[in-house]
């Protein structure tokens, strides 16, 4: 970008500040920290001039918005041509409650829904299982049949609102009651639009929600994105998530890392299923997380895009310039927030939200100051939402694309998260791929010492917390409260005791015998799902089938 | 030889949560304190838990839990801690709990709740303060 | 009754709290310590002790829980030690071995016991055994030591087991090498976990070249199986192995103690056959009465009157 001589000008200027005139001005007093170093553990240094990007070459490292390798956005004309999602998650209780609340974000301005399951629902236990007791509905919202979806979803036309599923180990049955839904609503499935979160290997050493082992784990993946590829076409069969990693304790940089790894992975599981790269790929979709430090999450997020882009055409070939997109939906970070002085986390919600805007977002859930402490309040949502509101239409941030591209520190930090990320991937493919990785405690070694670094570090002061470990107040102020009432729980087992008694169970046992000759034979199995939701067979029942013939996922566990 | 008494401690994960961050950050803390940390792993039962102690004779049991299960699990636990005799090892708990329902934990027998943001030290002095003494 | 004796009684009608304090007092090394294995060793012996050790990863603990299952469903009671390193810096330690073992927990016929190494004088070994003795007292038919890694305890492992199973899997690299190194030589059965990865039947080649090396000389052939212990595969086999190795050991037993039954049944054979003839014979040359008057008369005691008899004997023989 500069060339050799004006370089060495600024070289020279460099030198002279550095050795002459700052040496006398420190003499006296000194700089706040000895170094000063970002969450990835990178140096940073005092100043960035242009010898930091000196080798940056705009057209092959940047180019512009919509065109590889995408650096500066995925559409061309980003924000100005249209705001990224508002997407909200939220789910708990009932199926009912949870549909008013749904309606009520829609009310408000959201533009998607975002779906909130509970922990049964998650781990693929009915609401009336032993493991379930205290659980139902309290983290989300207990869907265990076809019967809940459909209460769910009433009223919510699914041609014209997308519809993103936090859900993994389940996901092919959560996705197959939806569709029954779009079914009975006279909905096509080629309009049914959204995502299911759907990424396994993250649960392995990051969120530790795993039903069956990676094996047959990956296999439902892939089984999803195979039937998504030819049947639903706009729906995102994955969503490719460094979120998790990051709250599991991973620093920046290794989410970044660890997420490109499994997307490499999930590429290489689809096209070994015999799909073509450029069919798939473009529907591929990942999932960040956006924490305080806010040069250093845009650097992450505008490395991605180029680092993605780069792996898509170099390692598999892509030809499709939509391959080579990556779309990313962000959340704010959850393990950021604090239960000490719950309102300073509006601040941080926004210093978060605004990094994901400026780092090119396409789609933005903004945590509720009160989420350390509780499910959030409507009214903490609706301040959720308003900051990603402010940002979009006061901030200015949305007006012009890419608006921190050039910035000496923004361009290096961008290189330095990519190379180094780089250098993850190499490692990660000589120890045998992903999963070999996951056996060998190799991501969870990393995350639990990034974790164990990050709360040393806080015991010690050496990263402030406001309002935890300084500017700490005696008083609490008491912010009012979510609860889920235990009755919740009776009612939705009652509910679907009542569902078990009167469906036609003759057809239900035929249907689930029917999904455990076709598990075994290691068929695709999303269109035998479907028919045993709508058969009203329940999540339980048909993860139970599975569980027979796959086993149950055992963690490993790294300290 | 060997003659001092070693601190033996269970950290166990009630409920369906798997946010083991803050369970595994506490147990590794205790570690290098000097004690030795028995962790159950994700989702276990109250009835997991009482028997694990049991087994293991630890002096203290570490609960954590993220999901909001607490007003559930909790009592139950308490319950088989007693009914199995183990009158002598010190409760205490962490994660997600709000400030309202602490009296009533504690009314069960646990001896201290600590919520986010508890740097590990407070932990690991509180967990030294507290071991029972053993007859 | 004192607190020990509560204790050992305790132990002796299967108290669980008392096994797990008892333990406790052998781990901690007191005064009490050696008062307690005293009055417990009397009912020890019964247990088939079997040791598991391996490297890391290589898919032990879910192997002996798969192994804890099998033997349940034979009526038999199980007692697992399970071991794990103590960080020689801080002391401390973390066990995490009985996470895949946590649904065995609640059933009253398994009792699971995490041991840190601790710096014991004298190695693991001792305190192992001595709190391996407690579950043997208290009844349990199998108990199963777990050690992990590529240290010195799972060596010393032999000092504690009677049967010792070494456990492999593929793709483990640097591991492998450290079982070639250490652990052949101790194992008496090999077992490569999770078989059914691709580059199984390599790592079993590997190790069968190994073995027969090793086997040569062997009473007992090491052999090598494969299992895959999420699936449960090979897992009744390897079961069938130990019990074969434990009729072994049996017979081993019964043919040491044949032989040397048969060994004193000899000797005293000869030694009566050659008292009968020599004393026949001096009878006949009339040595015997001779020497029986000098014995009557006191000139003689009877000790010295054989070996003189004796000596004269056998020097006219030679």
């Amino acid at each position: 970008m500069f060339d050799e001589e004006k370089i060495n000008e600024i070289r020279k200027e460099r030198e002279r500040l550095e050795n002459i005139t700052l040496p006398k001005w420190m003499g006296q007093r000194l700089e706040r920290k000895s170094e000063f170093r970002n969450h990835s553990d990178m140096l940073i240094k005092r100043i960035y001039t242009p010898e930091d990007i000196k080798e940056l070459d705009y057209m092959r490292d940047l180019g512009f918005p919509g065109e590889y390798p995408f650096t500066r956005g995925v559409h061309a004309t980003m924000y100005r041509g249209r705001l990224w999602t508002m997407r909200q998650f939220s789910g708990y209780g009932t199926a009912q409650q949870t549909n008013q609340r749904f309606k009520y974000l829609l009310k408000e301005g959201e533009t998607g829904l975002s779906i909130a399951f509970d922990y049964p629902t998650i781990m693929g236990y009915d609401s009336d299982h032993s493991m379930a007791r205290g659980e139902v509905g309290i983290c989300g919202v207990a869907v265990a049949s076809l019967k809940d979806m459909e209460v769910l979803l009433n009223g919510i036309p699914l041609d014209k609102v997308t519809t993103s599923m936090t859900i993994n180990g389940p996901a092919a049955m959560l996705l197959a009651m939806y569709v029954a839904v779009g079914d009975k609503q006279g909905v096509p499935r080629e309009k049914l639009g959204g995502t299911t979160q759907n990424d396994m290997l993250k649960e392995f050493f990051a969120q530790k929600l795993c039903i069956f082992p990676p094996k047959p784990s990956l296999k439902l993946v892939t089984d999803i994105i195979e039937y998504c590829t030819r049947h639903l076409p706009r729906w995102n069969p994955i969503s490719i998530s460094g979120y998790h990693i990051r709250e599991a304790g991973a620093n920046a940089l290794q989410e970044l890392a660890f997420t490109l790894y499994d997307g490499i992975t999930y590429v290489e599981s689809a096209m070994e299923r015999g799909l073509k790269v450029d069919a798939f790929a473009p529907r591929l979709s990942f999932f960040f997380a956006s924490h305080n430090n806010l040069f250093e999450e845009i650097a992450k997020f505008r490395a991605a895009r180029r680092l993605w882009a780069k792996i898509m055409k170099e390692r598999f070939h892509a030809k499709n310039p939509r391959s080579m997109w990556m779309r990313m939906h962000i959340q704010t970070s959850g393990c950021t927030l604090t239960a000490h002085q719950p309102l300073n986390n509006i601040i941080r919600v926004t210093i978060q939200a605004l990094a994901a805007v400026l780092g090119g977002t396409q789609s933005l859930h903004t945590n509720s100051f009160d989420e350390a402490l509780c499910l959030p309040t409507e009214e903490a949502v609706r301040v959720a939402l308003r900051t990603q509101q402010i940002i979009a239409h006061e901030s200015g941030a949305a007006d012009t694309i890419d608006p921190l591209a050039g910035s000496y520190y923004i361009e290096h930090l961008t290189n330095e998260m990519e190379e180094q990320a780089m250098n993850y991937i190499q490692k990660i493919d000589n120890m045998g791929g992903a999963i070999a990785a996951i056996e060998k405690g190799f991501f969870q070694k990393e995350i639990a010492d990034s974790a164990y670094k990050y709360q040393r570090e806080t015991d010690e002061k050496k990263r402030i917390i406001v309002g935890v470990n300084e500017y700490a107040t005696e008083e609490t102020h008491p912010i009012p409260m979510l609860r889920v009432d235990p009755k919740v729980e009776k009612e939705q087992v009652a509910k679907l005791q009542k569902l078990k008694r009167e469906r036609d169970n003759r057809k239900v046992n035929e249907v689930l015998e029917k999904l455990h000759y076709a598990t075994e034979k290691d068929e695709n199995l999303m269109p035998i799902i479907i028919e045993a939701v709508k058969s009203y067979a329940t999540l339980g029942e048909i993860c139970g089938v599975l569980r027979k013939v796959y086993g149950e996922y055992k963690e490993l566990i790294v300290i | 030889m060997q003659s001092k008494r070693k601190i033996r401690i269970l950290i166990a994960k009630p409920g369906l949560d798997s946010h083991d961050r803050g369970a595994k950050i506490v147990a590794r803390a205790l570690r290098d304190a000097g004690m030795e940390v028995i962790y159950t792993g994700l989702r276990q039962t109250p009835e997991q838990i009482v028997e694990t102690a049991l087994q293991e004779d630890v002096d203290v049991i570490g609960l954590s839990i993220l999901s909001g299960a607490h007003k559930t699990l909790f009592p139950r636990i308490m319950e088989l801690v007693k009914q199995k005799g183990l009158t002598d090892v010190m409760v205490f708990a962490g994660g997600i709990i709000p400030e309202e329902d602490i009296p009533e934990m504690k009314k069960l027998g646990i001896k201290e709740i600590f919520g986010p943001g508890t740097p590990t030290e407070t932990i690991v002095q509180f967990v030294f303060e507290h071991i029972p003494k053993r007859t | 009754m004192t607190k020990i004796e509560e204790i050992v009684q305790g132990v002796l009608n299967g108290d669980r709290r008392s096994i797990a304090r008892a333990i406790t007092i052998i781990e901690n090394n007191t005064a009490e310590t050696q008062k307690l294995i005293a009055s417990i060793y009397p009912h020890t012996g019964k247990a088939h002790i079997i040791g598991i050790t391996g490297p890391g990863g290589s898919g032990k603990s879910t192997l002996i829980e798969k192994i804890i299952r099998k033997y349940r469903q034979k009526g038999k009671t199980v007692g697992v030690i399970a071991v794990d390193p103590t960080s020689p810096f801080t002391g401390g330690a973390f066990l995490g071995d009985r996470i895949r073992m946590q649904e065995l927990s609640t059933d009253q016929g398994v009792f699971i016991r995490s041991m840190a190494t601790r710096n014991y004088m004298g190695g693991i070994a001792k305190a192992t055994k001595d709190a391996v003795k407690v579950l043997d007292a208290t009844g349990k038919d199998i108990i199963i030591v777990e050690t992990v890694g590529a240290g010195q305890s799972e060596v010393e492992i032999i000092k504690v087991a009677q049967t010792i199973v070494v456990i492999c899997a593929p793709g483990l690299g640097d591991e492998i090498q450290a079982i070639k190194a250490g652990m052949m030589e101790i194992a008496d059965i090999f077992v490569v976990n999770k078989a059914d990865r691709e580059n199984a039947d390599k790592a079993l080649m590997d190790i069968q070249a190994m073995l027969q090396l090793n086997n040569k000389e062997k009473a007992w052939k090491t052999p090598i199986l494969k299992t895959a212990a999420l699936t449960g595969k090979g897992v009744l086999q390897l079961v069938e192995k130990i019990e074969e190795h434990k009729h072994f050991l049996e017979k081993e037993l019964e043919r040491k103690r044949s032989r040397e039954k048969a060994e004193a049944e000899l000797t005293e054979a000869i030694k009566e056959k050659v008292a009968t003839s020599i004393i026949e014979d001096l009878k006949r040359e009339g040595k015997f009465e001779e020497f029986l008057q000098k014995i009557l008369e006191k000139e003689m005691d009877p000790a010295s009157a054989a070996e003189k008899l004796l000596n004269e004997r056998f020097r006219k023989q030679v």
